[in-house]
């Protein structure tokens, strides 16, 4: 149990997606004028991570690791270079399927994240973090915890730069620096604020 | 096909400093913060983007007619993860130091925005050279942005250039005190900054309305 709970804190602190491997930049910057909005887009990424990461953390196990296959008699295959494929397959194929059950059981729910919805296929965030997932040989327990910790986390980051933004609107920045450049120093700033995270040992 | 030298050659120059990918179109951040440590490390990466941008417009764009728009988005993923794969087997077989230290990043060229967002609006709508170059074009544009991140990070950061040592650094018995943020992966948000503020500061037309 402790073990969880210290991979859960690390994936939201101290290897932060969007602030320590800077994924899902793209979507952070672009959707993050206003809290309410980032507050959508962030349960959307906790949601569809938390399904994501075990999901291909499965897939991965029983079927391309090396020797996966022997349940079936196959056991000398190794179909890991399909990866990237069946990962980006399943994750549009989850996205695709969760877009139908809350239109069809949870028209409310659907109503706030439906626009966000198919913008996570093309976040780096999701891959990225089943990526994560395999490279560090997540059992599927851990699996689950790392997608949920690391959906948080992202959510946590990009609901705080919203914060921020919102209150720039007051401040005069320089012509060239306005928008994108001021978010860019911003994030840095962040960024630099969640380093101090690095040092914990937990 | 009909080649219009004319255009062809402001469809490759415009994403690099007029349309740049990184600095307006806000594409394909995600790479350009995380490799930027190293200039060789940025290369390879630009190398396999821009390969992959203009494979994939072309293919894209030679099979646009046959693609049905309710499922445009999955084919367009399918062919650039298959694509993508190519180069990341490439990558291992050849570079396998570099493959391993660009870690996951190689596989996140499928959700970079730049290749879709390419695909998507030029590659559905223009004939296949056209679209190789645009796919070059804006890959280069990436390489630009990424290659001069790279440059001030590691000569500034750790005093070399690809590896060599340019400015002899203090512990190694030089004179150049290295700047050690510049090593840190958030100072690439302050030279992204910085980079698009000169941009804009020469090219007027690109500031954003308050």
């Amino acid at each position: 149990m402790e073990a969880y709970i210290s991979l859960f804190v690390r994936a939201v602190f101290i290897e932060n997606l969007a602030l320590s491997a800077f994924l899902g930049m793209c979507t952070f910057l672009a959707v993050s004028k206003k809290v309410q909005t980032a507050m959508g887009l962030g349960v959307a990424v906790i949601v569809v991570q938390a399904i994501t990461v075990p999901v291909n953390n499965l897939l991965f196990n029983y079927i391309l690791k090396e020797g996966a296959l022997s349940w079936a008699g196959l056991s000398e295959v190794d179909l890991s270079f399909l990866g990237l494929i069946c990962y980006i397959g399943v994750i549009a194929a989850i996205v695709q399927i969760l877009e139908m059950t809350l239109d069809k059981f949870f028209p409310a729910l659907f109503n706030a994240l439906g626009i966000f919805l198919p913008l996570i296929t093309v976040n780096c965030a999701i891959l990225g973090g089943t990526l994560f997932m395999v490279e560090r040989d997540y059992q599927f327990g851990e699996a689950v915890v790392y997608g949920v910790g690391s959906g948080f986390g992202w959510a946590l980051a990009i609901v705080a730069l919203a914060g921020i933004r919102e209150k720039m609107k007051y401040s005069d920045v320089p012509d060239g620096l306005r928008g994108l450049g001021i978010t860019f120093v911003t994030v840095g700033l962040m960024a630099l604020g969640f380093m101090s995270f690095t040092g914990v040992q937990l | 096909m009909a080649f219009d030298k004319a255009e062809a050659k402001s469809v490759i120059t415009t994403p690099i400093f007029d349309n740049n990918p990184i600095a307006l179109q806000v594409l394909g951040i995600c790479s350009a913060l995380a490799v930027t440590g190293k200039m060789d490390k940025a290369f390879v990466m630009s190398l396999a983007l821009t390969t992959v941008c203009a494979m994939s417009n072309l293919l894209i764009s030679l099979i646009r007619n046959h693609i049905p728009s309710s499922i445009r988005i999955i084919v367009q993923m399918t062919i650039i993860a298959s694509l993508v794969i190519v180069v990341d087997q490439v990558l291992k077989a050849y570079a396998y130091e570099i493959a391993k230290e660009l870690s996951v990043f190689v596989g996140l060229i499928i959700t970079n925005c730049i290749v879709m967002g390419r695909a998507e609006a030029y590659a559905m709508k223009n004939g296949p050279g056209m679209s190789f170059l645009d796919g070059l074009g804006n890959g280069l544009g990436y390489s630009a942005l990424l290659m001069s991140v790279a440059f001030i990070r590691e000569l500034f950061g750790s005093g070399s250039l690809f590896g060599y040592t340019i400015l002899e650094p203090l512990k190694d018995g030089g004179w150049y005190q290295t700047n050690g943020l510049l090593v840190l992966p958030p100072s690439a948000f302050f030279i992204i900054g910085l980079l698009i503020w000169a941009l804009r500061a020469w090219k007027k037309d690109q500031v954003e309305a308050a």
